[in-house]
Parts: C-alpha cells; sequence; structure tokens
C-alpha cells in the first residue's frame, strides 16, 4: 500500500515589544534569571494585567500580512494548569475567540535546478492567537531550576491546517512565514533564541484516504532545518512501522537534532483538561476599519511579490532576486541605486555580489556601509559611459567601499579614466603587434582568436585604461 | 449541603497538583459543592435575548502603551521562592 504524509504546524512567535504582554516589565532575552519580573508576572496577589497595545498591533498586522480575517471583538481566557513554568497556575490566552483566522502562507518548493524558481503554493491557516510565552525550567539530575524572565513576553500562536505534504514544505512554510514577519517588524523570529518555536502534528494515511491517520506530535523542533529533518525522520519511522503491520500510536516525541533520533515523551495518562474560561480581569478587544487601516498602512509588500516585480520589472535573474529579497535592507538598498538611474541588472550583481563580500570580509552590517547606493549608481554609469572598464570598476568599488569617496572623484584621482586618445592608443597598438609576429600571422591566416593575446597586451601596457573596442577596432586596421 | 454527583474530588485534585487526606477530601467536597449549587441557581435565570459576554461591563480596548518600566530586583522576586539556586526558583524535578 502507497502512503501519504500529512502535516501541521503550530508555530509559536514571540513578538518585539519592549514591555510584556500584560504587564509593563522589560521583555528581553539574555538578561540575568529573574531580573525581568514584577507582581503580574509573579502573580503575586492583587496583580492586575494590562494590555500591551503594540502586542494586539504586532498581532493584527501578522494577520493582515498572512491574509487572515480579523475577528471584529476578541477576548481573553484562561488556560488552567499546574505547573512551575505559570507562577498563575493558568496562562492567558485565547481559546474560543482569536484574534486572526483563516490566512494562508505562500510557500516556494525546491525548483528543478539552483537557478529555477520553483513551485509555489498556500498553505492555509486555520488562526493565530495572542498568548502569554512561559518561565523557562532547567531539569536537573536531583531538582528543576526556574527563571521566570521569559514569562509574560506577548507570544503569538499560528496554527496551520493539516495541509503540507513533506519535511520539504514544513522547511519552506517556516522560510517563508519567518520572512514575512521579519519584513513586517513582527519578531526577529531567533529560532536559536526561542523567538520562533515549532510543533509539528505529523501523520500518514493511504493514499487517497480522506481521514486522516493517528497524529504524533513532535516537539524540540528548534531550528528549520531540525524541523525538517525530524519531520523526514518521523515519516520514515511511521511508514516503517505501517510496512511492519504495526499500528501508529498517538504520543507525543521529542527529536534530538544533534543525534537524528526521536523518542516518545511519557505520556500522561491524563488527557489535558484546560477548563478554559473567560479571564474576569481583562476586557475584551474591539477592532474597527480605522485602526485596521492605520497598520494596513504599514505592511511592506510580500517578499514574494517583491520578488516577482523585480523580474518582471528589472529582468533580474532568480538567482540574484533571491539573494537580494530576502534581505529586506539589501533589496531596499538595490531599489535606492536603480531609482537613481542605476542599470538595473549591473547595480544588482554590485551589491549582490561585491557588496556582501565586502561587507561579510570587513564583519559590518549593511547600515553601517560607507558605501551608499548613490555610489553603486555612479559606478554602474562610470562603466556604461566607457569611462572606466569593469576591471578598473572592480578596483574602485573596493576602494570606494572603503573610503566611502564618490566613484568619479576615485577615478580622477587615481587617473583611472579609460584611453580613448587615439594617438596613445595607436602607440600601444603598434608595440603589442611589432611584438607578437607570430599572432598576426595566425590572425592574417583566419584565426580571429590570435588576436587576443595581442588586445591582452596592449591592456597590460596600458594598466587596463585602453577602451577594448578602441583597441580592437584599431589592432583590425593596423594589421589589415 | 450534600455534595453534587458529578463532582470527580480526586480528579480536581490530581488536575490541581494536590494529594488531599480522606478528611480534607471531605471538607473540600463540602465547600465545592456549596459553589456548584450557586451555580445551578445562577442557571435558573432566564437569559432568553440576552447575549453571550466575556465581561459584565461593556467596556472595550482598556490597554496601555508599550513603555518599559522598572521591575522587581531578584532578591525581591525570590523572596517567596522556598528554595533557591543561582538566582532560579528550585522545585522538585518535573520531568522524568
Amino acid at each position: 500500500m502507497k502512503f501519504e504524509a500529512v502535516i501541521g504546524l503550530e508555530v509559536h512567535v514571540q513578538l518585539a515589544t519592549a514591555s510584556k504582554m500584560f504587564t509593563r516589565v522589560a521583555a528581553g532575552y539574555g538578561e540575568p534569571a529573574n531580573t525581568l519580573t514584577d507582581p503580574v508576572v509573579l502573580a503575586l496577589p492583587g496583580a492586575l494585567p494590562v494590555l500591551n497595545k503594540a502586542a494586539l498591533d504586532q498581532i493584527i498586522k501578522a494577520g493582515l500580512i498572512l491574509g487572515c480575517s480579523i475577528a471584529p471583538v476578541c477576548k481573553w481566557d484562561r488556560k488552567n494548569y499546574f505547573y512551575p513554568d505559570s507562577p498563575k497556575n493558568y496562562q492567558l490566552s485565547q481559546y474560543d475567540q482569536p484574534i486572526c483566522l483563516g490566512g494562508a502562507v505562500e510557500i516556494e518548493l525546491p525548483g528543478p535546478a539552483r537557478n529555477v524558481m520553483g513551485e509555489h503554493k498556500k498553505i492555509p491557516l486555520t488562526r493565530i492567537h495572542l498568548e502569554e510565552d512561559v518561565g523557562k525550567l532547567t531539569h536537573g539530575a536531583q531538582d528543576t531550576l526556574v527563571d521566570y524572565n521569559r514569562a509574560g513576553t506577548p507570544l503569538m500562536e499560528i496554527v496551520s491546517e493539516p495541509a503540507l505534504a513533506s519535511a520539504d514544505e514544513a522547511y519552506a512554510f517556516l522560510t517563508s512565514l519567518r520572512l514575512a514577519l521579519v519584513h513586517g517588524g513582527i519578531s526577529d523570529c531567533d529560532m536559536e533564541k526561542g523567538q520562533m518555536r515549532c510543533d509539528a502534528n505529523i501523520s500518514i494515511r493511504p493514499v487517497g484516504a480522506t481521514r486522516l491517520g493517528t497524529k504524533v506530535e513532535l516537539k524540540n523542533l528548534n531550528s528549520i532545518s531540525f524541523v525538517r529533518d525530524g519531520i523526514a525522520h518521523e515519516i520514515r519511522r511511521q511508514l516503517a512501522v505501517a510496512a511492519a503491520g504495526g499500528t501508529i500510536t498517538q504520543e507525543t516525541r521529542d527529536y534530538d537534532g544533534q543525534t537524528g533520533t526521536s523518542q516518545s515523551l511519557r505520556s500522561k495518562e491524563m488527557a489535558h483538561d484546560y477548563r478554559y474560561f473567560p479571564d474576569p480581569d481583562l476586557m475584551p478587544v474591539r477592532v474597527d476599519e480605522a485602526w485596521l487601516a492605520a497598520l494596513r498602512a504599514t505592511i511592506p509588500e510580500h517578499h514574494f511579490d517583491r520578488q516577482r516585480r523585480f523580474m518582471a520589472d528589472y529582468q533580474l535573474p532568480y538567482t540574484i532576486t533571491s539573494v537580494l529579497v530576502p534581505d529586506r535592507g539589501l533589496a531596499d538598498y538595490f531599489e535606492a541605486a536603480a531609482r537613481l538611474g542605476a542599470a538595473p541588472q549591473a547595480a544588482a550583481n554590485w551589491i549582490a555580489n561585491d557588496l556582501r563580500r565586502e561587507l561579510a570580509a570587513a564583519k559590518l552590517p549593511l547600515a553601517a556601509s560607507k558605501l551608499h547606493p548613490a555610489h553603486i549608481a555612479g559606478l554602474v554609469s562610470l562603466v556604461e559611459s566607457g569611462v572606466i572598464s569593469s576591471s578598473i570598476a572592480k578596483e574602485v568599488f573596493v576602494a570606494m567601499f572603503q573610503s566611502g569617496e564618490p566613484p568619479a572623484a576615485i577615478v580622477d584621482r587615481l587617473g583611472l579614466r579609460q584611453s580613448t586618445d587615439t594617438g596613445e592608443l595607436e602607440k600601444w597598438v603598434s608595440a603589442a603587434i611589432a611584438a607578437n609576429p607570430k599572432a598576426v600571422a595566425e590572425f592574417k591566416a583566419g584565426n580571429e582568436k590570435a588576436l587576443n593575446p595581442i588586445k591582452g597586451a596592449v591592456m597590460k601596457a596600458s594598466a587596463g585604461k585602453a577602451n577594448p573596442q578602441r583597441v580592437d577596432e584599431l589592432a583590425r586596421k593596423l594589421i589589415g | 449541603m450534600s455534595t453534587q454527583p458529578d463532582l470527580n474530588l480526586d480528579y480536581v485534585a490530581n488536575l490541581a497538583r494536590l494529594a488531599l487526606t480522606e478528611e480534607e477530601k471531605r471538607e473540600f467536597a463540602r465547600q465545592l459543592g456549596d459553589i456548584l449549587h450557586y451555580v445551578e441557581k445562577l442557571r435558573q435565570v432566564d437569559v432568553t435575548g440576552v447575549e453571550p459576554m466575556a465581561h459584565a461591563s461593556p467596556v472595550f480596548n482598556v490597554w496601555a502603551a508599550d513603555v518599559a518600566g522598572p521591575g522587581l530586583s531578584v532578591e525581591a522576586a525570590l523572596r517567596n521562592a522556598p528554595a533557591r539556586r543561582d538566582d532560579t526558583i528550585v522545585v522538585p524535578k518535573v520531568v522524568e
């Protein structure tokens, strides 16, 4: 029997806010243990929660980016459970009235080759709701240590429909979701810092079946690559169980990315019973059209829309757009250079190759670059108008990256202007012809390529300043 | 007052991670039973035509701007902790 996999993802994303979800103590990562608490975080008697307006803005913005419908009214519920990661003994969340419903994540599957765009499809979302993160537990041999710094951080939970068919699709889903949220300024989505976390529900069923198989929940997937590897591993495990005539047990498994293995987490005998009920301390939220319109105005162009536009409007190859577009700063930089009149393909090449190489070598972020879009536009136009050759341009690029000096100034200061002075060119070309009698003879015998050593000699003698086209014309004329 | 037939005190105690003595179970069963009887009384109110609500006051959008303020010192935060180590709260091991 042939089987197919069905995967649904639950992605938790911390919102980039200064303070916590329901109180104003600072939110943050990497601070000393238990330094980001206050009476609300610790659930001291009498402490009352107050919503963070920015967190609401952020989640609604995320919903708009992902095409969700935004509920006109939503409320807050208590998810009751007793565990030391939550000092209140309940987590504030949204149960039956989430703020965002529906929506989809557009994904790109691997293409037939690296330089060819892959197939795109939309993976539908069930909902996105807002809640608070919980404290961090560190389990030792004898006891468990609790740090409440993370408790109360604004957290959104994005739930996909069981609509992903492979580990590659899950990888593409997270990659695209992450870009959309980072570009929207909603979260930094750093999985190493736990700002984005993913659980996967995985089942298999005979191809063509409509009912879902028994699902296994995979936890602890703490990088996008581990998500892909963990899901691929779990699908293989389930297929092996099915092939051996066994049945899949509903369970939660922990995937270890280092060893590439998973193990069952001891299942509690009792099913979860969170006894949700509306939180009486928080007022519901009403979202009107004016609020939505204000947020809609802040949404950046979707990365896939931008990529398609770069390919269509600027005639950029797919490979270059896949370098520029994921980095919003770099793509903005490119568009600024193009707006200054730079030939788009040349500008994109300088930015995607040379600028990135120099930034990496200097360990500088783009924002700290002394080289601005105007430099790129200037350099491209110097090459296009024949003032400098493209090999000289490489030299100018490195110089202006280091000093921030405008390209034309560097060209003048170092005397790099391409020579079109016929007298000077003739001198170089005649000398090259005299020095290469064999090449001249071969060229006369009809070998076009024999002209190359002569042109090379001229470029060498002129230190790259001779205009290649003029050299070619002159050599033909003088030999002929 | 008699206890509710659908009140499973062992289940509730387990969810709350409480180990109760038989005497405590009898006492809490009585108290929770009283609460359920009270809720039962509320249930008798005719709410035909009343919209479900999440809050008794018709107030919406109570929030604060996202401006970080001061929190508690570690010392103050850990004052109620029964045990502490490395500025964290020590609890019995919760995973196996």
